[in-house]
């Protein structure tokens, strides 16, 4: 099987929450038949190591394989929290894509068409 | 096999305070066009705006409810009295007294003086209740509250003092501060006559409630992203309408002929927002838990979601205070063209050497708009690091946490200065000073927080 590196965005969807200095990172793939491959390869560790400048301690993945969803929840990542914060996004709402920048290695036949 | 009048409809017509105030229009017309049981709900209060209402109250007695309260109802206040359709709304914010007045004022205008008005009160208990005696719950991180004040210090009411005023004939019931999810579960309770321990149906009622309250964050809000996640007329998004069944059934969809979607991509979306675990959402009504949770289309712009399950709901409430004790300070200016990138680093680098220097700030952070900002950290760690293609411009923000006005007010217009004083081609500055909020939650025993129901018609609120 030809394998491929995207970005997560080419194949999953995620949205952003915050509740004190901890954010919450949902993550979806488009097709669930890749919730396997992206349990393997989109782990706790690699999601800490996208917000270890912002002094994040730790990680906790929650999975929700009925709805082939996961739920990353990140410790002290907001650099405060919303109010504490300097960040124009104290709410950390736009960290979903630095998550879906994250790359992963994928069958080149899962890619959806895009128009 | 459902009958129709086994199903309640809950519409929402306001996801924060700042949304679309012509949002409820459609959905309230869906609702009255449907003809079945039906009730609104408003959310309006995120963690701090009830801190900023509260310092509005100080400046005028009459203040410190939802600045937009009154263009959100005008246009669909007489159609729900008239089709029997209960309001609810956290719209009260740091004074449900003064927002019922507002209500009232509006319904005797539209020619409705007997519309009945309920508030419910008690939340504030920055009052009643010692927080120093309390261990933090959750905090914004790394701060010493001992050198700040205490603005504003609130419950998350639950569902039954809401429920309470819809018993009591309220068709606008104003709160404060309240569980975000508890202004759908109030009216839900009422029409089905659910008991306050009867936890499956409400955590039915806790999952539509959580699906609802950011508004069209269900419908395509937050979720459209042009080219991969496509939704149709992103400038008229409809907000949300639940069908909750009296057999547990759920669907989430939207009024016909608006904007937006309503599929499985945005519910699964929604329904992790700001969640932690997901077997243990918290609310003072229940504790939901969507570990067990299925999701189908049912239809177009219809998702059915089941298997929500409950939990005896926690027998302490969230307080969240908020203290006030410091400024921030914001300037910015831009370049562009030819070399801006290293234009920009030098600024910032010189902004923040003309903070240390004039000693203005306890914290100072500056962002390349353009290069990173959002994704960055107070050191600046991601644009210090960019190596990728010169930007085309970048904007330069400086922002400094200042413990006077004054000093936050100088260290924003040191971008000001920059139009004179900085490298080529820097342009147009703005500069703007705000107070600072910062917040601490607790758990407090429900027996600290009574409330209290209060219902009149429209001509009895002066």
């Amino acid at each position: 099987m030809e394998l491929t590196d995207v970005p997560l965005h080419a194949v999953a969807h995620s949205r952003a929450g915050d509740k004190g200095n901890r954010v919450n990172l949902s993550l979806m793939p488009y097709d669930p038949a890749l919730y396997p491959l992206l349990a393997g390869q989109v782990t706790e560790a690699r999601v800490l190591a996208l917000f270890a400048h912002r002094g994040a301690t730790r990680c906790t993945r929650h999975d929700l394989p009925l709805i082939h969803a996961f739920n990353f929840v990140i410790d002290d990542a907001l650099e405060g929290g919303v109010n504490g914060s300097l960040n124009l996004d104290g709410h950390g709402k736009s960290l979903s894509f630095r998550l879906l920048a994250l790359t992963v290695r994928v069958p080149a036949s899962s890619l959806p068409a895009r128009g | 096999m459902l009958r129709m009048s086994d199903v309640f409809l809950v519409g929402n017509g306001a996801g924060f305070s700042g949304d679309r105030v012509d949002a409820p229009i459609p959905v309230v017309r869906s609702l009255v066009a449907r003809g079945l049981p039906a009730a609104m709900f408003f959310e309006c209060l995120a963690e701090r705006t009830i801190a900023l209402a509260q310092i509005e109250k100080r400046r005028d007695p009459e203040a410190g409810y939802e600045p937009m309260l009154e263009r959100l109802l005008e246009p669909i206040l007489a159609d729900c009295a008239g089709a029997g359709i209960p309001i609810l709304g956290n719209f009260g914010a740091a004074n449900p007294m003064a927002a019922a007045r507002c209500v009232a004022r509006l319904a005797r205008r539209l020619g409705l003086p007997a519309l009945r008005i309920g508030v419910v009160t008690g939340d504030d208990v920055s009052d009643a209740v010692d927080l120093a005696a309390l261990p933090a719950h959750e905090a914004d991180a790394g701060f010493d509250l001992s050198a700040w004040t205490l603005v504003s210090a609130n419950a998350y009411i639950g569902a039954a003092p809401l429920a309470e005023a819809l018993a009591r004939g309220a068709q606008v019931v104003v709160a404060g501060r309240t569980s975000d999810p508890s202004l759908a579960i109030a009216p839900l309770m009422h029409h089905f006559g659910w008991a306050e321990d009867d936890w499956q149906a409400l955590a039915q009622g806790a999952a539509c409630g959580h699906l609802l309250e950011c508004g069209s964050q269900v419908t395509g809000g937050v979720f459209w992203d042009p080219g991969c996640k496509d939704i149709p007329d992103p400038a008229n998004i409809g907000f949300p309408i639940a069908e909750v069944g009296r057999d547990g059934s759920l669907v989430i969809t939207k009024p016909e002929g608006t904007g937006g979607i309503v599929d499985l991509r945005v519910v699964k979306e929604q329904l992790l927002y700001e969640l932690h675990d997901p077997a243990a959402y918290l609310t003072p009504d229940v504790v939901l838990d969507i570990t067990g949770v299925t999701l189908d289309q049912a239809g177009p712009d219809r998702v059915a979601l089941r298997g929500a399950r409950g939990h005896a709901r926690p027998d302490r409430l969230k307080v969240t205070a908020c203290y006030e004790g410091s400024w921030l300070g914001e300037g910015e200016v831009s370049v562009a063209g030819p070399n801006a990138l290293a234009r920009a680093r030098a600024t910032a680098d010189v902004l923040l050497a003309r903070v240390r220097q004039r000693g203005l700030g306890r914290r100072a952070r500056a962002d390349l708009v353009g290069v990173s900002s959002v994704h960055d950290s107070d050191d600046g760690a991601l644009w210090r690091g960019y190596d990728g293609p010169e930007p085309p411009e970048i904007r330069i923000r400086l922002a400094v946490e200042s413990a006077t006005r004054d000093d936050a007010d100088q260290a924003a217009r040191e971008a000001l200065a920059m139009l004179c004083c900085g490298t080529a081609g820097t342009a147009g500055a703005r500069w703007r000073v705000t107070p600072r909020i910062l917040t601490r939650s607790f758990l407090v025993p429900r027996e600290m927080v009574p409330t209290e129901v209060t219902v009149r018609e429209a001509r009895a609120w002066n």
